[in-house]
């Protein structure tokens, strides 16, 4: 299982408590853990990157394992504690705004 | 027993206030969706307890939430807005082209006849509809296609569709009005629109008279008469007698004619509200006094309305959305201010009392009279 902490008006909009656990099938990248995330949670949708593009909502960073990842594209794997799942992979809403 | 509910929408979250028709003690829900922003919330008048939610956020984006219990449990349903097609370009601050993205829901209108069709006014200006209760919604195109699209523009909030009006009467004809771009008007259900603003003078744009390029803040009909509208404009309050094809400015006596909200009494078609703003670079009430003007006479002559409202020291505004009415006996006239006050009269607005003062900034306000 892949685990996804997500920031706290993602987790109200999903209806989840804490931390997500999803299972992902084939290659564990960026792009398939959204992809299921998306698919376990259709609320989602939309809310961390376009329907149609997928490209990431402005405001909206992932990182993992100390790594920003914000800009790797999709099919880039993430890394191996994620994909073991020991570590999770972090949707943070920017520090922005008032 | 007869009851009102009124849905707040807030820079941080949704609100419903509910009370028996004497509309003297109100209970107060909320806030919904904390922390998001809520540009409207209105209910079917099919299903009163029928509710829909536009809620977005600059991190987030929009969602869509829906309410078959009156606002007790919500469900979020679809929110993907794509424009139909190419999206082509609007005319940017700049007077360059820009392309078309979308923002957010500005306003939802639920059908009068189908509790599962709504339309959905967004920005950048475009009109939506779903016909399965909020799960998918299409863009009605016909509206962002029309020639003049290149010529218009986004006002200081945005280039925002921000009023829909369905003809009560006539299916087929609905109007529209776009920041900056004017009131529109289609008479065969969406497919072709055109604009309607003869008659208008926005001193403030290249050709005053234009075709398009007005920054019309709202519109307001009576059920009973769908082919007389009232507009508040950017500077000016206008009516028209002809479904928009002519407008004349009924501004008379008033101290200001700029301002954003306006409607219209629920049983005299003739009686007008509107809340007058200073400027529109100083965008709070003259003097520090908030008053409503009332016009029974449709226009050009108003009287200031000031019983229960500050008389002095206030400097909030009241935003296009957030002034509605009810149907009671009494007309109830509702409306919530960028102070956080959320006002009401149970008579038609002699005399008006605070049902909630300390809310985040009010965006809209949409009065729902329960029987």
């Amino acid at each position: 299982m892949i685990r996804v902490v997500l920031p706290a008006h993602l987790r109200t909009l999903a209806g989840v408590d804490g931390e997500v656990q999803i299972p992902v099938e084939g290659p564990v990248t960026l792009g398939s853990v959204l992809d299921a995330l998306e698919a376990g949670y259709p609320p989602l949708r939309g809310a961390i990157r376009d329907h149609v593009t997928h490209e990431r909502r402005s405001f909206v960073r992932f990182f993992a394992c100390e790594q920003d990842l914000s800009h790797a594209p999709p099919e880039s794997p993430l890394p191996d504690a994620v994909a073991a799942g020991t570590e999770p992979l972090m949707i943070v809403g920017a520090i922005a705004g008032g | 027993m007869s009851g009102v509910r009124v849905l707040v929408g807030t820079r941080k979250g949704a609100f419903v206030l509910t009370s028996d028709g004497m509309r003297e003690k109100w209970d107060v829900s909320g806030p919904h969706f904390a922390g998001w922003e809520i540009y409207h919330v209105k209910g079917s008048p099919v299903d009163p307890n029928r509710l829909y939610v536009s809620q977005s956020s600059g991190w987030f984006g929009q969602q869509i939430q829906r309410s078959d219990d009156g606002g007790k449990t919500w469900e979020p349903v679809g929110n993907e807005f794509t424009y139909d097609g190419a999206t082509g370009t609007h005319q940017w601050y700049d007077g360059t082209q820009h392309p078309w993205e979308f923002k957010r829901v500005w306003h939802l209108e639920p059908s009068l006849t189908d509790p599962d069709t709504v339309y959905a006014g967004v920005e950048d200006a475009a009109m939506f509809r779903t016909q399965d209760g909020g799960k998918t919604w299409s863009e009605m195109s016909g509206l962002r296609l029309h020639e003049s699209g290149p010529r218009w523009q986004p006002g200081a909030g945005g280039m925002c569709l921000h009023t829909i009006l369905l003809d009560p009467v006539n299916p087929d004809r609905i109007y529209i009005a776009i920041s900056a771009a004017g009131a529109f008007r289609t008479d065969d259900g969406g497919a072709t629109w055109r604009p309607i603003n003869k008659g208008l003078n926005s001193l403030y744009i290249p050709n005053p008279t234009a075709e398009v390029g007005h920054c019309v803040h709202r519109l307001a009909m009576h059920p009973s008469r769908p082919s007389v509208l009232f507009m508040q404009k950017h500077w000016d309050v206008m009516r028209t007698d002809d479904a928009g094809d002519t407008w004349h400015e009924v501004s008379g006596n008033l101290p200001t004619d700029f301002g954003f909200a306006i409607d219209v009494h629920a049983h005299e078609p003739e009686t007008v509200y509107v809340v007058p703003i200073k400027s529109d670079s100083e965008h709070f009430p003259l003097e520090g006094k908030l008053r409503v003007f009332r016009s029974r006479t449709g226009g050009n002559e108003w009287e200031p309305l000031t019983n229960g409202l500050p008389q002095s020291d206030c400097y909030v505004n009241v935003l296009r959305d957030a002034m509605s009415i009810d149907k009671l006996d009494s007309c109830g006239v509702y409306f919530g201010t960028t102070g956080g006050q959320v006002y009401a009269s149970a008579d038609s607005g002699d005399h008006w009392a605070p049902i909630v003062r300390d809310l985040p900034a009010v965006l809209s306000v949409e009065a729902q009279t329960l029987s």
